[in-house]
């Protein structure tokens, strides 16, 4: 599978990352040898392996049910840009 | 050229914990703005999720509520977009691996045109996964700025899609129905829909009949009524297929629907909106379920809708219809139940009374039946003096009326109004007399034949005693005046 600028631009302003032209090319590199590499481990036979979703061998554990959170608002809200009324203010979103 | 349309359902149903899915923040609605959103929910850099044991009992009720393969190990993925009201950027749900597999769930759709008794359907459930709510945007808030309130985001959320299975609007409302009850019968939702706790997207498209492949869908967005989601399925059916019989095409796209208007509309498309590059949260090991979990929960769960069912028909000889109508809701069935069991009688007369006159006055004042001020135990009362014949059956609705109107219990009103049926004989043979005496030509005509007149008789008998005398009694005294 080969990759374009316009797949890296793409891929940038999915992750709202700003990406120059140059960036762009150099990421192109950089990105093309990763799925090489990619390429390479899917040529090996796999059969009878069941896929992996973590490294680690373990499950996960549960939480009981119970609210152990106390409101800390104040303290959050100290350190946020923009507050009014309790919410956090962002520039207008328009549905 | 006949159309026909082809729909499925995604519904969010919001479980019923007292904690979030990934923190220990509570879910309680109404609470002020990021009262309730802790480091995890606002996902301050650090903080780690950590799954809620009960959201995942929940799964496991509602896997086995519809029958469905419960996923021994199952994984959690990250679902990206941006938005302001999402602050991790990415949404913790499940995706390749869902907790609960493919199930089924079987609807009564209700009489129409073209089918008189309704009939019965089997939707296919393709899978229920676990995933955490949103926060919510407030608009207006400040000039050229939106509001954020987190309290919402991380509550636990129980995503059921279904298969492409319904072939009308009435299908899809009854389905959506059915699962509202199922959820609130097991206990994992409150089915409240004002609230946002049970939402519905519709995914409706429309085909040539006969054609075997899908036309191009358009997704109905958070519908939080069942008569919204019948209106907005049929016009945008309509709109469907107008413009393909225009000789346009169908885009895929989100619509909204507007209840003012009665349209649907395509939302402003996000751009790319649909690419979420989902991967497996490395934050979040997978999630194992064991038979034994399983056992545990089977083991608490209620008995279904569809089994009591079957149950009232077979151990109380209920029809079909009766107990489909006593299962219809977890509190009417409770309500029956408790009624039956302190009554200890005939439960056909219980639920003839459960049907009637309780469900009509429900109906009249818009309760729920956890708010009637007649409990099952009062009812069984005034039922035992129906069956122990102290009042009539008639005598009794007028008691209920007086119940329902907070006057006491049944035996207290009785007493009080002088209701006690009259059983004796020599009483009613005096009022029978008299009657027979004031109606001489209805005697007549009784004895040239019409037998219509008997009933005039003892109505009339019935109407002297104030409607207390034993109806039986009066019957049997005066066919015997009558052929002496």
């Amino acid at each position: 599978m080969s990759l374009t600028t316009a797949d890296v631009k793409r891929m940038a302003h999915l992750a709202r990352i700003e990406v120059s032209d140059d960036d762009a090319e150099a990421t192109l590199k950089k990105l093309s040898g990763i799925l090489k590499l990619i390429e390479q481990m899917q040529s090996v036979d796999t059969t009878g392996i069941q896929p992996m979703s973590h490294s680690q061998d373990l499950v996960q554990r549960l939480r009981e049910d119970v609210v152990t959170e106390t409101n800390q608002r104040e303290s959050f809200q100290a350190i946020a840009p923009a507050v009014e009324d309790g919410l956090y203010l962002v520039p207008k979103v328009i549905e | 050229m006949e159309w026909e349309v082809v729909i499925g359902l995604e519904t969010h149903t919001q479980l019923q914990t007292k904690s979030k899915i990934f923190s220990g923040s509570s879910i309680a609605f109404g609470a002020a703005p990021n009262t309730q959103a802790s480091a995890v929910d606002i996902a301050l850099p650090g903080v780690l999720p950590v799954l809620n044991k009960e959201a995942v009992q929940c799964a496991i009720k509602f896997g086995l509520a519809v029958d469905a393969e419960i996923s021994p190990r199952s994984v959690f993925a990250r679902k990206n977009y941006f938005y302001p009201d999402l602050p991790k950027g990415y949404q913790i749900s499940q995706y390749e691996l869902p907790v609960v597999g493919k199930g089924s769930l079987t609807i009564h759709v209700g009489a129409s045109a073209g089918n008189e008794n309704g009939y019965e359907k089997t939707i296919n459930i393709t899978r229920a996964h676990l995933e955490e709510d949103a926060g919510k945007s407030v608009h207006g808030a400040s000039e050229g700025m939106s509001g954020i309130d987190l309290n919402r985001a991380g509550t636990p959320l129980l995503e059921i899609v279904t298969e492409p299975d319904m072939r009308s609007a009435a299908e899809a409302v009854a389905y959506a129905k059915k699962l509202h009850e199922l959820v609130q019968w097991i206990g994992i939702c409150d089915g409240n829909m004002q609230e946002g706790s049970f939402r519905c997207d519709v995914n409706v498209s429309v085909r040539k009949k006969g054609a075997e492949k899908l036309g191009t869908r358009r997704e109905i967005k958070n519908l939080n009524s069942f008569r919204f989601m019948q209106q907005a399925i049929e016009y945008e059916t309509r709109w469907q297929i107008e413009t393909l019989e225009d000789g346009g095409t169908i885009q895929q796209a989100t619509v909204l629907f507007n209840p003012d208007t009665g349209e649907t509309k395509a939302m402003r498309s996000k751009e790319e909106a649909n690419d979420y590059r989902y991967f497996p949260d490395p934050d979040l090991l997978p999630l194992q379920i064991t038979a034994s979990d399983i056992e545990a929960i089977k083991a608490v769960m209620p008995e279904l809708p569809a089994d009591m069912k079957a149950r009232f028909e077979g151990e109380y000889s209920l029809s079909a219809y009766d107990a489909a109508a006593l299962t219809a809701s977890r509190g009417i069935a409770d309500y029956f139940i408790a009624t039956t069991a302190a009554f200890g009688g005939d439960a056909k007369i219980a639920a003839n009374w459960v049907m009637g006159a309780v469900a009509a006055k429900l109906n009249e004042e818009g309760k729920d039946i956890s708010a009637s001020p007649v409990s099952p135990t009062a009812l069984a009362s005034l039922l035992k003096r129906i069956a122990d014949n102290t009042i009539s059956n008639k005598i009794a609705r007028e008691v209920f009326e007086a119940m329902w109107a907070g006057e006491g219990d049944a035996d207290h009103i009785i007493d009080k109004k002088g209701l006690k049926q009259v059983t004796d004989s020599g009483a009613i043979e005096s009022i029978i007399d008299e009657v027979l005496a004031a109606n001489a030509a209805m005697v007549e005509e009784f004895k040239a034949g019409k037998e219509k007149a008997f009933n005039a008789l003892v109505g009339q008998a019935m109407k002297a005693s104030k409607g207390k005398a034993n109806p039986a009694q009066v019957n049997e005294l005066l066919k015997k005046k009558l052929a002496s």
